[in-house]
């Protein structure tokens, strides 16, 4: 298959289509235009409907309406769009609803800026909106993993009945990379949902709500949200580890960080820094296991986000005091170089003194047992 | 024996919860008629509103999705978008559309959005207790404007379906009320068209129903139905607001 040359925002758009969404509701915001853009015209060629809302409030509230007469629906946008989006994203966990939002993040709070940022962590893995639940959320570090995650991201939608995010940013958004896509979806082969607003023909009449004014009935309805995040953690939590085998120092990273964090490894490899990464590919659920595997062998970590800090605190949950971690950010917008990362890295690792014969006692080989 | 009157088939057997006096009930009805009339309970949807009438799923017998407060609008516009062949009704309150949907609302009167809206003004959030609404007329006495409306300080009484007549996506606004059985009457043909017009899909329908609320109200039902008339009708005039659905002109020449 052949490769296409695409801005990450296009891919999101081409692959939500190939995915089998015919439906995307939007209101514009930097950095991520280019979707709407891009689906206001692809949308029309498959036969598709774009709707341009008079708000992000407007358009995720057509999205559940979309999504309750069963279609594989998408929304985007850009921080403070996502901020006004939650009201809807809470509702869409509470009624069990599939979709798809995608988030470009950008400098924050308020208005914050335009430039690529990490700042909405926080938000999108605890939920964000209202209410007891939970947002899968996907953090891509490529325009071909967007491409890959999209088709994951609707799928997982569907088999959970839950808001899947796509957690990107101003970067991911804006650059262009070589991507193949996957062979396009074919809507007849997807599951029936019984679950729909197709109108009571044939059957008794349905009902999708939250309302559940009786506390007994609603914390059923919790419990069994509960159960679903559960199943999901189990079969869905994604990680990637990059050069962990003999590291003595491993840094966690998602998305563009992870990016600029290999560049740095790269760079300290080359003087001899015994240097691993951990990449969590889904921010919720966390890969709280393997991280607390990890430190079973490494006993440094180096937590790196374009923000002042919000995947740290999952990290150092999961890790249970097991290994000492330490944090680099940068938050506004500014995207730190490798370079930079780089000196972070090595001012750590000859700090630790695991340059020195010593610092194998702080990789224990064979400690598993 | 000729029968003369039923319950409704889009109805289902429940009781209402409303208030004694309350119109809910009565436009609840007046909507089920319609869909039995028109043939469409197999392919009709409904939003219903956060409200004194968000447990209108346990009344109406047709598939219903529950909207967050004031989207009801934007939920129907997802819907109809899906599915162009089915029937979606909104029926809101006037809080939800009218204060915190003003934007859904009048956005989706501008598109043309192919649904029809049913607006219950009683003047009163209900269902919170009895707070100032949009539609609370001028002195009018609320749990937050307990000595009276006051324009300059609260601002008048919103007037929201003039407001969409300019809406070039508008084709049909009514007002009525649920008052009277001569009201109720006139109530029941403009729902029915309301939908017609979406059958026909030319465009965005809205009828706008005065409604007794004697509970938030503090009067007798009947001294609230006589209000309506005497008081609320004088701020928000009964009548056609805006009509370009071409049905008259058609029927003239039919005649």
């Amino acid at each position: 298959m052949t490769k296409r040359l695409m801005r990450g925002n296009h891919v999101l758009g081409e692959a939500a289509v190939l995915a089998g969404c015919r439906y995307y509701f939007g209101y514009p915001i930097t950095p991520q235009n280019e979707v709407p853009e891009y689906l206001s015209g692809r949308l029309l060629d498959v036969g598709g409907t774009f709707v341009q809302a008079e708000s992000e409030l407007a358009s995720v509230n057509m999205v559940i309406g979309a999504s309750m007469a069963g279609a594989r629906v998408m929304t985007s946008s850009s921080s403070p769009g996502v901020s006004l989006k939650q009201e809807g994203i809470s509702y869409l966990a509470g009624l069990e609803l599939p979709a798809v939002i995608g988030n470009m993040m950008r400098g924050g709070p308020g208005l914050g800026n335009i430039a690529p940022s990490q700042s909405d962590y926080f938000q999108a893995t605890r939920g964000g909106g209202h209410g007891d639940y939970r947002c899968i959320v996907l953090a891509p570090a490529s325009c071909q993993e967007l491409c890959d995650m999209t088709f994951r991201a609707f799928d997982l939608a569907d088999k959970y009945r839950n808001p899947v995010m796509i957690l990107g940013d101003g970067m991911i958004g804006q650059m262009m990379e070589p991507v193949e896509f996957p062979a396009a979806v074919d809507l007849a082969t997807l599951p029936v949902k019984d679950w729909a607003l197709t109108g009571a023909k044939g059957r008794p009449s349905r009902t999708i709500l939250s309302l559940l004014l009786d506390p007994k009935v609603l914390e059923n309805h919790n419990y069994k949200l509960v159960r679903k995040y559960d199943a999901v953690t189990r079969s869905e939590t994604d990680w990637e580890t990059h050069l962990t085998e003999d590291a003595r120092l491993v840094v966690v990273a998602f998305g563009t960080s992870a990016r600029i964090a290999k560049g740095a490894i790269k760079r300290v490899r080359e003087m001899g820094l015994k240097v691993g990464l951990l990449r969590p590919k889904t921010l919720w659920p966390f890969p709280s296991q393997p991280l607390e595997e990890l430190t079973r062998v490494v006993r440094h970590l180096l937590v790196f986000e374009m923000n002042t800090g919000q995947m740290v605190e999952d990290v150092r949950m999961a890790v249970k005091g097991q290994a000492d971690v330490n944090f680099y950010g940068r938050p506004g917008g500014v995207v730190p170089t490798p370079e930079d990362l780089a000196h972070q890295i090595s001012h750590y690792y000859y700090g630790a003194h695991l340059d020195e014969d010593g610092g194998s006692k702080d990789r224990l080989v064979g400690g598993l047992s | 024996m000729k029968q003369v009157f039923t319950v409704p088939k889009s109805l289902k057997p429940n009781v209402f919860h409303y208030c004694p006096g309350c119109g809910h009930s009565i436009i609840h009805r007046l909507v089920a008629q319609a869909i039995d009339d028109l043939g469409i309970q197999e392919r009709c949807i409904g939003v219903p509103p956060a409200g004194c009438a968000v447990l209108a799923y346990n009344y109406f017998d047709v598939d219903m999705g529950e909207a967050p407060h004031g989207r009801a609008l934007a939920v129907a516009t997802g819907l109809k978008r899906v599915m162009p062949d089915k029937v979606i009704f909104t029926y809101q309150g006037d809080g939800d559309i009218a204060a915190i949907g003003t934007a859904e609302t009048i956005h989706a009167a501008n598109r043309g959005e192919k649904v029809s809206a049913v607006f219950v003004n009683n003047g009163v959030y209900g269902m919170t207790g009895g707070q100032m609404a949009p539609t609370t007329l001028a002195g009018m006495a609320s749990t937050t404007t307990p000595s009276g409306r006051k324009p300059e300080r609260d601002g008048a009484p919103l007037d929201l379906t003039q407001m969409l007549a300019v809406a070039k996506g508008s084709v049909y606004l009514e007002r009525v009320a649920v008052n009277s059985p001569k009201n109720i009457m006139r109530a029941a043909k403009a729902i029915k068209k309301a939908f017609q017009v979406q059958l026909d899909g030319l465009g965005f329908a809205l009828v706008e129903v005065l409604s007794m609320c004697p509970t938030n109200w503090k009067m007798s039902p009947v001294a609230a139905a006589e209000w309506i008339d005497k008081t609320m009708s004088q701020v928000f005039p009964l009548g056609v607001i805006k009509d370009e659905t071409g049905y008259e002109a058609r029927e003239g020449k039919a005649s």
